[in-house]
């Protein structure tokens, strides 16, 4: 299992370094170590985001409600600031990480105490969290000139010639790789995605571990809706519509089993880095934007068609919990 | 030594009664919450009990229903397509095209359910010929289609469909009856008989219920899906017709965010999402709620997307219900 694991990301490596090399031929100058950076840092929220699905579909679950999450988190910390501009953006984080995670837990509380499957409670919270944003603004928009010059600046301050908010995402990629490695927590989600019966028989609580990860991802989208809204200098209803595919797709291209139970940190970054690049590098070579969304779904298809030649194995209806289900 | 009594158990000597089974089932626990909305409709507007108003109101839904009802089949056969709205994006967008071309009415129909079957038959390959996983296949072309609509049509649109054309979307059968409407329950009747009266509709639910033991019994799995994959197709297909029509012009962002509201139809009509269970009958009074609520709090002047909230906590709510009610029958038997 492990070898194929490596090929994937290492296959994934490939086709991302071709790219950029194809992009440089086309546009000489593209592969300076800026232009690297800038991707990167466009890519990190999508990377932050995709951890946290990953974890929740390697328990065989889906979160379709990360992106009203984290437009509903990052409306409440908008206003907020707007609001009383003495507050200090740290804890205005905390205020969007804690509002992310409360949606998780009632995420996750639906699914592991009711037992509804997350598909239905995450489309059902979709909707909700998205109309909440509407009542709290009032219809309004939190424009650019009601944000303080701190609130924007703390994603955009340089270290080390790396934007703030590349080193957010560096950092949580590094936690979520100990976690996911180091930790029985980490491991029992692989368990439970494998083989359930097994994992409950080894007293491995599913739907406890279930509920963890839906708690993961409503944080980290929390915490993301501060980034998002401090980096487009913008709260609205409309932030990050529809963005809840682009982090399943993420998670896909990055070679997590929608199954469950495979699938990597490293996969799950270079996939959210390689639809990053597609949107970076296609301007460049002057392919019209128009294209980017046939071309990011045709990757994912053959992304679909890969991972599915090397990872040979029954392939499951949606996301059910075959045998154990505590 | 009295504890070794021998447990007494109770075998029913008859089945519960069909009018029982009847009353306490999911679609008429729907019923009961479509007839209480179109009351507290009625109560709170003073326009909602007119008959051009009520036939509005079913512009509101019967595009997304009969998407809903293929996909029902869809579902409870154990798979999931998510690419419908995007279909109906880039069904609608060939249509524009053909229109340039100079095609009439009857040819954009033709065109309209063709690439509609078209899209659903790629769907059906992915899934069935290559045994990928439904969800992750269709979210990959509900990007890739609309993706061919954006290179298509960029930010332009195209207008000027016929005269004839738009008889689809804005025309009456009679009086207050759309040609929508009347098309719908056809849909409903037909999708009924498929599933519940035939051959066909008893085999959806063998394989919703167990792949395996279908494919043993002789049941053609694959094939079988791959024709489910195409009815949706189709019935998307004709959803893009009848918008097409009634909005009289095509954008890359038509429909967009249908895929959810559809199988938040769906689910609401008590299919469930595991597959192997489910009526039609369910999703049409589904259907009805979902057009009731969005009509009654538009006529309070409510925006839709707080609309949207209810939706969803409905939905939540319809699922809950019966599941909390079990637990605290459970708790009260111990």
């Amino acid at each position: 299992m492990r070898s194929i694991h490596r090929h994937h990301e290492f296959w994934l490596t490939l086709i991302i370094a071709l790219m950029v090399i194809g992009t440089t031929l086309r546009s000489p100058g593209f592969i300076s170590g800026q232009k690297m950076i800038e991707i990167f840092n466009d890519s990190s929220m999508l990377i932050i985001l995709a951890l946290g699905q990953m974890a929740v579909i390697l328990t065989r679950s889906i979160d379709l409600s990360m992106a009203s999450n984290l437009a509903l988190s990052g409306m409440i910390v908008a206003l907020i600031n707007a609001a009383y501009p003495e507050i200090p953006v740290p804890v205005l984080m905390l205020i969007a990480t804690s509002c992310g995670l409360l949606m998780g837990i009632f995420n996750g509380s639906l699914v592991w105490w009711l037992g509804i499957p997350s598909i239905v409670v995450t489309l059902g919270t979709l909707t909700i969290y998205r109309g909440i944003i509407f009542v709290l603004a009032g219809g309004k928009w939190v424009n650019a000139d009601a944000f303080t010059e701190s609130f924007i600046q703390y994603t955009r301050v340089e270290f080390l010639g790396i934007p703030a908010l590349s080193w957010y995402a560096i950092i949580i990629v590094l936690a979520f790789f100990i976690f996911m490695t180091r930790t029985s927590a980490g491991r029992s989600i692989y368990a439970i995605g494998i083989n359930p019966s097994a994992a409950l028989y080894t007293g491995i609580n599913i739907g406890k571990t279930q509920f963890m990860t839906f708690c993961i991802s409503g944080a980290l989208s929390g915490f993301c809706g501060y980034l998002w809204v401090s980096r487009y200098v913008i709260g609205s209803v409309e932030v990050a519509k529809g963005y809840e595919l682009i982090v399943v797709a993420a998670c896909v291209i990055g070679g997590i089993s929608i199954a469950g139970g495979v699938g990597t940190v490293v996969g799950t970054v270079l996939g959210a880095l390689f639809l990053g690049f597609i949107s970076n590098a296609l301007p460049v070579i002057g392919v019209s934007p128009f294209w980017q969304m046939a071309i990011s779904g045709g990757a994912i298809i053959l992304a679909v068609i890969i991972n599915a030649s090397s990872q040979k194995q029954g392939k499951r209806i949606i996301l059910k919990n075959r045998g154990a289900q505590s | 030594m009295s504890d070794l009594k021998p447990q007494i158990r109770h075998i029913a000597d008859r089945l519960e009664s069909p009018l029982k089974l009847a009353v306490f089932s999911w679609p008429s626990l729907l019923l009961v919450v479509a007839v209480a909305l179109f009351i507290l409709n009625s109560f709170m507007s003073p326009y909602f009990l007119s008959a051009w108003s009520l036939s509005d109101a079913t512009f509101n839904f019967t595009e997304k229903a009969i998407i809903a009802f293929a996909m029902a089949l869809l579902i409870i056969s154990g798979e999931i397509d998510l690419s419908v709205a995007a279909i109906i994006a880039l069904s609608s967008t060939i249509m524009g095209l053909c229109l340039q071309l100079g095609f009439g009415t009857s040819e954009l129909v033709f065109v309209g359910l063709f690439v509609g079957v078209l899209c659903g038959a790629f769907n059906g390959t992915l899934v069935v010929g290559l045994g990928l996983p439904s969800i992750v296949v269709t979210i990959g072309t509900m990007s890739f289609f609309r993706g061919i609509s954006f290179i298509i049509l960029g930010d332009q649109a195209f207008n000027g469909y016929p005269a004839e054309f738009a008889f689809f979307g804005q025309g009456y059968v009679w009086w207050v009856i759309s040609f929508e409407f009347v098309l719908f329950l056809f849909v409903a009747l037909a999708y009924f008989v498929l599933l519940h009266k035939t051959n066909f509709g008893r085999q959806i639910f063998v394989i919703g219920n167990n792949a395996t033991a279908a494919q043993f019994s002789g049941v053609r799995v694959k094939r079988i899906k791959f024709i489910l994959f195409c009815l949706v197709g189709l019935m998307s297909g004709i959803a893009a017709i009848l918008l097409t029509s009634r909005l009289g012009s095509t954008r890359p962002s038509i429909a967009q965010g249908w895929e959810l509201e559809v199988i938040t139809m769906v689910v609401l009509g008590g299919i469930s999402i595991l597959g192997g269970s489910g009526t039609i009958q369910g999703v049409f009074i589904a259907a009805f709620i979902m057009g009731l609520i969005s009509f009654g709090l538009g006529l309070l002047n409510v925006p839709g997307i707080v609309m949207s909230i209810f939706i969803g906590a409905l939905l939540i709510i319809v699922i809950a219900l019966p599941i909390i009610a079990g637990k605290i029958k459970n708790r009260l038997k111990t």
